[in-house]
């Protein structure tokens, strides 16, 4: 239904507002400038840089294992799977073998540490919806998860858990029963968030229909991770370029059929599913043998760039690097990060929503802005 | 005359404090009943299991420095908390909370005024508060109350409407608008065709009963109405820039409605003062139990409901709340009148 709108007659400014830096839910220190015609958005700016600790330019200073560490304040929520996409990337620049034990047992950590993140995320996501419970809850099993990690490696949020060439340490004995014991509990407390949200007609109105993104359309813009599979797309790069240890487990690739928030919660919610899935299998199949392969005491790639991708928990998580031959530190060292390229896609989501969308968008990309800014 | 004056001036000052404290105790348990859903503990450091927190709020608030926004329209930003406090006290005057009691040979009612148009009164009163969320969203002369008035002013008003509605179903039931009178009517209440007396309003009356508690909720700004201040979308909706005291005052009357819809929805569809099924002969074991007690039980009792509810769901969005209230509940509400009424004339 159009109205007609006299300017003469009213005064029809659009009301530009300004959300975050400090806001509650823009997730960190995003800001996004809104230009509103009533409660709908006409159009977003989003203005990131403000967690910029210049990551990628620190790490051509720094030796290749000390780049690990940095790595853990990228996507402070998944550092796991950070230090694996750079450990993997220099693996393949210095083409050395890592121990089958050592795969294995990354895929579990990375498994865990998606699962961790994905429980952040759906906590998250329903508080900015307004369903403050399922927060609590989901932090409650991400802390389980926290302290098998801070068992592993003695810390719970920036790791460090991964050496290139392998892992510092084995895992502690009786790690891996209580590993699958939490996987039992995630496993049964996904249902409980989903009785609290997956039927819940409030959920689903808010959800449903909102932020529409077709496949074709998501390739385009370059959306990546659990958002682009929500539009269709099965793309993950677990099947489609297997790394660590994945090519041996069975898994499926949870897709969407309309691409709104709701798709990208079930999907989301399938992949945590899948992960402990995931995990009990490797476990099953855990080898004995080494966790480090032969790496040179001090580690000089020859000359060369390359280009590895992973998928973590927010998406298609890829590093570039170029090494001179020469020195200790990459020559150039580049991140592509989940989180930023898929906020890129937010003006896009967002338009022609409802002021109280935009929090609920926000929410359903799942960015951390550790990562957008590094 | 200067007995009936002094003993209004205790009930009134009785009242208030009791209800302060209630207020200060709601929010308390608010805190305790969320957290108890969200497998926390809540409060627990102030006195015994948090039992002096309200004490401490009170305090921490009355002592917090009092911001007026440099551009702000002073006086109206001064007066919108009152505005919105005062209707939300003195809605008080007509509920009853029992018969009366007799005290050192004076015989005192449980109510301050039994107003022949209490029901009218209450509706009156408590459609004043709008303005002061109005006013004080627009004199922080900032873009996030604004917004959040604006929204509070339609969300507010297009609730009371299907509110009102139900009551005025109670009024066809009871035939009468004093508080008390409809107490009273639903003793004398017989279903039709059983010899059933007594029955409180919410067994005949459940449609409107559901209406009311919806509409309640959204009256109230609460979950999941809480548009006006939904802090992940408006910061802190049309009290952002207000501190201190007067946000204190605004935090009251919110919990103090909470209240009043509460008492009004007691008196209205749980029978007010009167015990369950008051014409039982042998549950007379429970009159042992005073009235004003079964008041107080059965409006907490209602308050708990808000509370879990508020724990549980997520939030509207604001189209689809007003969608809910004018192609929902408001048709609804209207049909409830007209079968309401056919039945009353018919049987």
């Amino acid at each position: 239904m159009q109205i007609e709108r006299s300017a003469t007659q009213f005064d029809t400014d659009e009301l530009v507002i300004n959300m975050g830096p400090q806001h509650p839910s823009t997730h960190g220190v995003l800001r996004l400038v809104l230009r509103l015609d009533g409660e709908r958005v006409v159009d977003a700016d989003v203005v990131i840089g403000y967690l910029h600790r210049g990551i990628e330019k620190l790490s051509e200073n720094r030796d290749w294992t000390q780049i690990v560490l940095l790595t853990d304040r990228m996507d402070y929520v998944a550092a796991a799977t950070n230090n694996l996409g750079y450990c993997e990337t220099v693996e393949k620049l210095l083409q050395l073998e890592v121990p089958r034990r050592a795969r294995y047992i990354r895929t579990i950590l990375s498994e865990l540490q998606r699962l961790a993140s994905h429980l952040v995320w759906l906590g998250t996501h329903a508080m900015d919806i307004g369903a403050v419970t399922v927060f609590l809850y989901c932090l409650r099993e991400r802390e389980l998860i926290l302290d098998l990690f801070e068992e592993y490696c003695g810390a719970r949020l920036t790791y460090n858990s991964m050496r290139v060439g392998g892992l510092p340490i084995d895992l502690p004995p009786g790690w891996d029963r209580k590993v699958r014991e939490i996987c039992d509990i995630v496993d049964a407390k996904v249902v409980e968030y989903e009785q609290l949200l997956t039927q819940n007609r409030i959920w689903l109105e808010r959800t449903r229909e909102v932020g529409v993104i077709s496949g074709v359309e998501a390739v385009a813009m370059g959306f990546c991770g659990p958002p682009l599979r929500a539009s269709g797309v099965a793309r993950d790069v677990r099947k489609d370029e297997p790394y660590a240890a994945y090519a041996e487990f069975a898994f499926d690739i949870p897709i969407g059929a309309r691409g709104d928030t709701y798709d990208r919660y079930l999907v989301r919610l399938e992949e945590i599913r899948q992960s402990t899935r995931i995990v009990r299998q490797a476990l099953d199949g855990l080898p004995e043998g080494p966790v480090l392969g032969k790496v040179p005491r001090l580690i000089k790639p020859p000359a060369g760039e390359t280009y590895h991708a992973i998928e973590a928990p927010k998406g298609e998580l890829g590093f570039f690097i170029v090494s001179d031959g020469k020195s200790i530190s990459p020559y150039r060292f580049r991140v592509r990060p989940p989180s930023f390229c898929n906020l890129q896609v937010l003006p896009r989501l967002v338009r022609g929503h409802l002021v109280a969308d935009v929090v609920a968008l926000i929410g359903t990309i799942d960015i951390v802005l550790g990562e957008v800014d590094r | 005359m200067i007995d009936t004056v002094i003993v209004t001036l205790v009930q009134i000052a009785v009242l208030l404090v009791g209800l302060l404290a209630a207020v200060a105790y709601l929010v308390l348990l608010e805190r305790k009943v969320q957290a108890w859903v969200q497998v926390r503990l809540g409060p627990m450091r102030v006195g015994y299991h948090g039992i002096l927190q309200p004490v401490a709020d009170i305090l921490k608030l009355v002592i917090k420095e009092d911001i007026t926004p440099a551009r702000a329209d002073k006086w109206i930003y001064t007066l919108s908390p009152i505005i919105v406090l005062v209707p939300a006290l003195i809605v008080f005057a007509v509920i009853p909370f029992g018969t009366s009691v007799t005290l050192l040979g004076v015989t005192i009612p449980l109510y301050i005024s039994d107003l022949n148009v209490g029901l009218l009164y209450i509706t009156a009163v408590a459609s004043l508060g709008v303005y002061g969320l109005i006013l004080g969203g627009w004199s922080s002369n900032s873009k996030y109350p604004l917004l959040a008035s604006l929204r509070a002013s339609a969300q507010l008003i297009s609730y009371e409407v299907a509110v009102t509605m139900t009551l005025v179903s109670m009024i066809l039931m009871a035939g009468t608008l004093s508080m008390v009178g409809i107490v009273e009517a639903q003793r004398a209440f017989q279903l039709p065709f059983s010899g059933r007396t007594g029955l409180w309003f919410i067994f005949a009356q459940p449609v409107a009963f559901f209406i009311y508690f919806v509409g309640g909720l959204a009256e109230t700004n609460r979950a999941p109405f809480d548009l006006p201040e939904a802090e992940q979308e408006l910061v802190g909706g049309f009290h952002t820039e207000y501190s201190g005291m007067r946000f204190a005052l605004f935090f009251l009357a919110e919990y103090a409605n909470m209240i009043v819809i509460s008492a009004v929805a007691t008196t209205l569809f749980l029978g007010g003062w009167l015990r369950p099924f008051p014409n039982v002969a042998w549950l007379g074991f429970l009159d042992w139990v005073p009235g004003w007690a079964w008041f107080i039980v059965k409006t907490f009792a209602f308050l708990w409901v808000f509370l879990w509810v508020r724990a549980t769901l997520p939030r509207y969005r604001y189209d689809q709340l007003m969608r809910l209230g004018w192609k929902f509940l408001i048709p609804l509400a209207i049909a409830n009148v007209m079968v309401t009424a056919a039945l009353v004339v018919l049987l």
